[in-house]
């Protein structure tokens, strides 16, 4: 055991810390601000997009694990953004590094990293949403075209997305995983139409999708022909560590502390009351765990060493926790945690009513907690695998 | 930047793994269990040569020097083989409570023995993580007055005692004015008892204080959390067995997903107190200032995964996991005991509370 840090690596950390105290002010907050002159800002400093090569609009640094850590501790330290996130960054820009053509990284890469380029993720389908594989959206070359017809669902920021990355079946007469191609296209090319769908958090922030006779370029494909499962599987493993951070859950965790320091119920606050201090104690002694469950991954990565099973679990217990915590809250809060908007005595602008139903979302996208189980009995502890089913 | 075993450490789990492993693991336990033996003299001599006995008390005193955290992962281990032995009481928090208030003369004489094994050494410190009945130890002119419950590693030639002001103690088992009464607990690995004294002639450790009672109640937590994990661990990997071989409808209970399930619940909660537990290890001894907060979770934390796997893994095996037969519920009964001593989950929370919520 050696949780200390190198000199390298304290002095950094200062350079970030003195970094946040000068410039944090700029950072948008709640929606406000200037993001994508943060964006930049952050680029420059190595803060954001830190090892993307520069000839690729990254800032082109040696990837140090550490280093990284460092800069996401010191940003959720401080409670300020770092950096735009969204199915662009998070997910193709990895992807495009690990299976893109030189030409897609040096047009696709830059512009993403900017801001410039939002994308959305065209995976699920009405048919097709765990067994994702069974997705039916076909596509049929046609001379120098794909030509794109079914329909996608579920796809978040359609409605604001310049591109799509997207999943279609480009050989209908091979196995289901391998009829699969991996296609990027214009929101403006003709014959695509969204429909917004309202969310439970009552915002249209995914879509309905339906693409009719839409004509993409046949170059515009990632990996070749049938290989889209895999390149869609790469990506797959870049968002389910994003979606429960254990950095950020602990300062969710200090502000709820707050949050029972001010509220009372009869006169007492609710962080005299021994039940909810329990309860508070039971999420906290669990984000802890998830804490040292994710120092235990990152020394792992550092020393290319394996822990797989505690790398399995991440998505299933965070994403479970975060609700929980949020839950927590609106206890906490009480007759005023049913308030949601319009109110002036909404608590921090509805965050906690937000969250908690924000974080079932999490639950059920980016593979549903049931399907994460079926992930860790199978391929963690080794147990018999489904019966495949006959698909029609 | 390293957060894992050493090889070093590694090898020591592997080194006592083997030995209980060969001891006979569940059966040596059961053989325990069937009375007859007052301690598993078999045991205690093969971990004393292993230099388990002696793992926290340093070379000069023939023990290994080596830290908290490695006391941890050997409670794992014996956790993981429900082995009937004294450890908690006798291998850590005795050495440790010498080692930082026994004059040169306890210490040089003491310590040798206890790394030896010639000397097992119980410890009577509960009150001070909630005494029960109001229980208490008072000293008056060096001589001790009234009841400890349950002591841990009760069958001992020696016992630390600590007193209602934090000081510390030490008496024969056979002192005069000493009564010593076995609580037969479900766990029956693990002898604990109540010890009642009338004015008992008594060795202060002149170097005790408040401090110190509550640095041995941190560490034993992490032990017993250690301990639960081990042995929570041990119930999963014996369910993913029984399901991978009993069949029910023509094909293997684990290949269902209710069944699947409820093992992939007992592996996501329990992967993440494995580094839990070596980050409170590791905190007893390099991290002072996290050292009480990380036992408390460990401790409440492990406490509550430790019972949840210790139901399903029953469940798991049917009406199999019911019986003595499969011999599931020492486990069973080892979480359970790891969930009372030094303070249950509600109580070691609260103490978190405090130590978060101050202002
Ligand atoms: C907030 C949010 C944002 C999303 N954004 C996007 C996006 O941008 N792009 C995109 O492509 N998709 C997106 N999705 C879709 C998401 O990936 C799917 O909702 C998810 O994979 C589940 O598919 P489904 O909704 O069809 O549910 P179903 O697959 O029909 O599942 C319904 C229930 O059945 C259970 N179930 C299904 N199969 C099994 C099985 N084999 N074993 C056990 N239980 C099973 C599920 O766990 C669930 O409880 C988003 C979803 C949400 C909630």
């Amino acid at each position: 055991m050696d949780l200390s840090y190198s000199q390298e690596h304290e002095a950094f950390r200062s350079e970030v810390v003195a970094f946040l105290r000068e410039h944090a002010d700029a950072a948008p907050r709640a929606g406000k601000g200037d993001a994508k002159a943060w964006q930049k800002l952050l680029i420059a400093h190595g803060y954001a997009a830190r090892t993307i090569p520069r000839d690729y609009g990254g800032y082109g640094a040696e990837p140090d694990i550490l280093k990284s850590r460092i800069i996401a501790e010191e940003f959720a330290r401080a409670q300020t953004s770092p950096g735009m996130g969204g199915q662009g960054i998070s997910m193709l820009v990895p992807t495009l590094l690990e299976m893109g053509s030189e030409d897609q990284k040096r047009q696709f890469i830059g512009p993403t990293l900017s801001g410039d380029l939002l994308w959305c993720q065209g995976y699920s389908e009405p048919d097709a949403g765990s067994d994702l594989a069974s997705l039916r959206t076909k596509a049929v070359l046609d001379g120098d075209d794909w030509v794109v017809s079914g329909q996608k669902i579920w796809t978040s920021t359609a409605h604001l997305a310049d591109w799509i990355f997207c999943l279609v079946r480009t050989e209908p007469e091979a196995a289901k995983h391998e009829g699969i191609s991996f296609l990027l296209f214009s929101m403006k090319t003709p014959g695509i139409e969204v429909r917004p769908l309202v969310d439970m958090t009552g915002v249209a922030n995914f879509n309905e999708v339906f693409f009719t006779d839409v004509r993409v370029p046949k170059h515009q494909i990632v990996g070749r022909r049938g290989e889209g499962w895999k390149v869609a599987n790469a990506i797959l493993k870049h968002e389910r560590g994003s979606l429960a951070d254990p950095n950020t859950m602990l300062s969710r965790l200090n502000t709820l502390s707050e949050l029972m320091k001010t509220e009372t119920v009869d006169g007492r606050r609710a962080i005299d009351d021994p039940v909810f201090r329990d309860r508070l104690m039971q999420v906290h002694g669990r984000v802890l765990a998830m804490r040292c469950n994710d120092l235990r991954l990152l020394s792992a990565a550092v020393n290319k060493t394996p822990a797989s099973l505690a790398g399995m679990v991440v998505k299933l217990q965070g994403t479970e926790l975060r609700h929980e915590l949020e839950a927590l809250a609106i206890d906490v809060m009480g007759e005023f945690g049913l308030l949601y908007t319009g109110s002036p005595q909404l608590r921090t602008q509805g965050s906690w009513q937000r969250d908690y139903m924000f974080f079932l979302g999490l639950i059920i996208g980016g593979g549903t907690s049931q399907i994460q189980k079926n992930i860790i009995a199978e391929r963690g502890l080794g147990m018999p695998r489904e019966p495949k089913t006959v698909s029609t | 930047m390293q957060f894992d075993l050493s090889d070093e450490q590694a090898m020591l789990q592997d080194t006592v793994h083997r030995f209980l492993a060969e001891a006979g693991g569940l059966e040596r336990a059961r053989a325990f269990a069937a009375g007859g033996e007052a301690r598993a003299v078999d045991l205690a001599t093969g971990l004393a040569q292993l230099g388990v006995t002696g793992l926290l008390v340093a070379e000069e005193h023939g023990g290994s020097g080596l830290t908290l955290l490695d006391a941890a992962l050997v409670a794992e281990v014996l956790g993981r083989h429900v082995a009937p032995t004294a450890f908690i009481g006798a291998a850590v928090l005795a050495p440790m409570a010498l080692q930082r208030a026994g004059s040169r003369s306890q210490r040089d004489h003491w310590l040798p023995r206890l790394a030896a094994g010639s000397v097992t050494a119980g410890v009577a410190l509960s009150e001070h993580a909630g005494a029960r009945e109001d229980a208490a130890v008072e000293a008056r002119d060096g001589r001790l007055h009234g009841r400890a419950l349950f002591v841990i590693d009760h069958e001992a030639d020696i016992y630390v005692i600590a007193d209602r002001q934090g000081g510390l103690h030490l008496i024969a088992a056979d002192a005069a004015g000493l009564t010593r009464t076995r609580l037969n607990t479900i766990d029956v690995t693990r002898p604990t008892g109540e010890l009642r004294l009338d004015g008992v002639a008594a060795e202060p450790l002149e170097g005790a204080n408040p401090a110190l009672i509550r640095d041995l109640i941190d560490a034993g937590r992490v032990m017993y959390a250690a301990d639960t994990l081990g042995a929570a661990q041990e119930m999963l990997d014996r369910a993913v067995a029984y399901a991978a071989d009993r069949k029910q409808f023509g094909r293997p209970i684990g290949s269902f997903q209710a069944v699947k399930h409820m093992c992939a619940e007992m592996a996501a909660g329990l992967e993440p107190c494995r580094a839990l537990v070596w980050y409170a290890g590791h905190a007893l001894g390099a991290l002072p200032g996290e050292a009480s907060l990380t036992a408390c979770h460990a401790k409440a934390h492990l406490a509550e995964v430790g019972t949840m796997v210790a139901r399903t893994a029953t469940e798991v095996h049917g009406g199999m996991g019911f019986t003595d037969l499969v011999g599931l519920h020492y486990w069973f009964k080892r979480i359970g005991f790891n969930r009372q001593m030094l303070g249950g989950p509600q109580r070691v929370r609260e103490e978190a509370a405090q130590m978060v919520l101050s202002g």
